[in-house]
């Protein structure tokens, strides 16, 4: 089976995050692969391990992102595809799922893998966009990921425990970090993906002129800190103050 | 010869740095204070590679070259120095001798469970009289039928009761004196007559257990012999000068936790108002600290890419050993007094590296033998 897993390089998570004048993210710094796509790749490796075929990352990002890729590939995954152009910097969730959409759909995978989110930007957008353009059915927050003949079936996580989704193939799936830990790359692994195909793509070849976003950031406040609450002192009926309070802000 | 390191080198750091921080770092504290041998993080070297980096591919490793193997022992070290310091030597000096003198046989044979970490590897030169004196060692082989039988005792053996195959070296030719006469043999550790003896109570490095192996009436047949009869300590002399650019990379890494801790502590720890780290008389300190890690990473990567260019090596490799194992116990020293109370608790790893770092001053030739070495090429 082909599995397509979709990987993005961010920020460092655990650096402090700086935005650009123009409101966008500052990408300047040290930059990892997303630690949430590292469980989509694990996913993937796992699906291949057990069925056999390949993994394909397919990434959208600067020519940088090609570390992030790597480490990917170093993980086990086969090959990847690559989309870069300078007009897709500040691209939105729509534009985004339209890229890795057009770049998917000539490789006819039985399943795409992608993470709940993205740690950065964090909208959880794209991959149901991505699965309406693909026109695929999505099981989403899969803590468990398995391959029936031409049906795939996930644990979808929740609050109270998981529900069981059954989709046909070929499908989107987004993972949890319940599908286990991401492996280490191996330094067996880190040599081979020297030697593994990276396919360059650029926006005029997925038939796609220049990248406009729909969407831009007009301004950015800091979010308001936390004011101090108010003391209750039981001098007899506190428990009615608390529950008025609890029904005012319809806690209750 | 450029000084960057390759792309392969950085993302090999990178991952090495990854397994090292999450698996072998959270462990560190507890293998020191409890003496324990870290088995998941030297079981996860093994499904890693990391037991077999300088082993090529054809024989089950990663195939390598020792500026890549410096990278992982100093990104292993700077995590746990016990961890690193068993990984060094099984690559070292128990893999690269039989990769570089053992027959086509004895390498299918032991190179792959060694490079897959699932046979261990030690080394077993030193003895309670023969120290610095190696060549005046006296544990002896000798010819019995189809074979040799050793008998003698060794010290400071690291990997000792875990290791499942021993390089020992034993004189085979009693009337020779010294060097001459004295060969290399490769001794499974399951061998009747080959025991562990005491595991020394160290200062440092407690997670690796060294001690004392007894060799009594070891029979082991002539094809465990390793390289030529009676030219085994040339052996044992090639493995200590490459061994030494493996302990320099181990010394890297124990100075380089010691500074960036050290570095962090003194931004955070208020005093009189500002981090401490403000003072002047700190920073000049951080600042040389700084500067002589440096200096010891460029001549150690130095020395391990000479060998890895096949060019001559040994001196550089002492130089390396003597200068980068010296530095680690001097910023160690300054990283304890940079933490001041909090520096002498175990707590903080501080007093820790401290430990580790005194022993690189030690293993692998002494500081001493280093510069015996060095002047030894200045006169020739």
């Amino acid at each position: 089976m082909k599995i397509v897993v979709t990987v993005k390089q961010i920020p460092d998570p655990n650096a402090p995050q700086k935005l650009t004048s123009d409101n966008r993210l500052d990408r300047g710094g040290e930059a990892v692969l997303d630690p949430g796509d590292e469980y989509g790749v694990e996913a993937g490796l796992k699906l291949k391990e057990a069925h056999g075929g390949e993994v394909v990352l397919v990434s959208m990002g600067p020519a940088k992102a090609a570390d992030a890729i790597r480490k990917g590939l170093s993980m086990g995954a086969d090959r990847a595809i690559h989309v870069s152009d300078d007009s897709l910097a500040g691209a939105d969730a729509l534009l985004t799922a339209q890229i890795l959409a057009a770049a998917i759909k000539p490789e006819n995978p039985d399943l795409v893998i992608c993470g709940t989110e993205s740690t950065d930007g964090s909208t959880g957008m794209v991959p149901p966009m991505l699965a309406e353009l693909l026109g695929m059915p999505q099981a989403t927050f899969a803590k468990q990921v398995e391959v029936k003949g031409d049906k795939v079936s996930v644990h979808r996580q929740t609050n109270e425990g998981y529900e069981v989704v059954e989709a046909q193939a070929p499908a989107l799936v987004t993972v949890t970090a319940g599908v286990g830990e991401p492996r280490y790359a191996s330094l067996k692994g880190i040599m081979a993906a020297r030697s593994k195909e990276v396919k360059k793509v650029e926006l005029s070849a997925l038939g796609i002129e220049k990248g406009s976003p729909a969407e831009s950031v007009e301004g950015v406040a800091d979010a308001e800190t936390r004011k101090a609450g108010e003391v209750i002192e039981d001098d007899g009926n506190a428990a009615e103050r608390i529950l008025a309070f609890l029904v005012q802000v319809k806690a209750v | 010869m450029s000084l960057d390191l390759s792309t392969d080198n950085q993302s090999l750091r990178a991952a090495v740095r990854d397994y090292a921080q999450s698996v072998v770092k959270p462990q560190a504290a507890e293998t020191d204070r409890l003496h324990r041998f870290p088995e998941e993080a030297i079981s996860a070297a093994g499904e890693l590679d990391l037991m077999g980096i300088l082993i090529p591919s054809e024989y089950g490793g990663a195939g390598l070259d020792h500026l890549a193997f410096t990278i992982c022992i100093e990104e292993i070290a700077a995590a746990c120095a016990s961890t690193a310091v068993i990984v060094d030597v099984h690559n070292s000096v128990a893999c690269e001798p039989i990769l570089l003198f053992g027959t086509e046989e004895q390498k299918r044979r032991w190179l792959p469970p060694m490079a897959r970490g699932e046979v261990l590897g030690a080394f077993a030169l030193t003895e309670p009289a023969a120290g610095s004196d190696a060549a005046s060692l006296k544990t002896s082989a000798r010819r019995s039928g189809d074979g040799y039988v050793l008998n003698g005792t060794k010290v400071f053996i690291t990997n000792l009761g875990k290791a499942g195959l021993y390089l020992v070296f034993a004189r085979t030719d009693p009337e020779a004196a010294g060097a001459a006469g004295v060969s290399a043999f490769l001794v499974p550790a399951d061998t009747p007559g080959v025991k562990a003896g005491q595991v020394f109570s160290k200062m440092g490095l407690n997670g690796s257990p060294t001690g004392e192996l007894v060799l009594e009436d070891v029979s082991v047949p002539a094809g465990n012999l390793l390289g030529e009869l009676n030219r085994g300590f040339r052996i044992a002399m090639r493995a200590l000068d490459s061994g030494r650019i493996g302990i320099s990379g181990q010394a890297l890494g124990i100075g380089r936790a010691a500074f960036e801790d050290a570095l962090a502590y003194t931004k955070e720890r208020e005093q009189f108002g500002q981090a401490v780290a403000q003072f002047q008389g700190l920073q000049w300190l951080l600042a040389d600290l700084a500067t002589q890690l440096e200096a010891s990473r460029l001549l150690t990567y130095h020395a391990a890419r000479l060998c890895s260019a096949g060019k001559p090596f040994t001196t550089e490799a002492s130089m390396a050993k003597l200068f980068t194992t010296d530095t680690a116990m001097w910023i160690a020293t300054n990283a304890v007094q940079l933490a001041g109370g909090y520096g002498y608790v175990n707590d903080y790893p501080f007093e820790r590296y401290f430990r580790d770092a005194k022993a690189a001053q030690i293993y692998e030739g002494s500081n001493q033998v280093q510069r015996i070495v060095i002047a030894r090429e200045l006169l020739r």
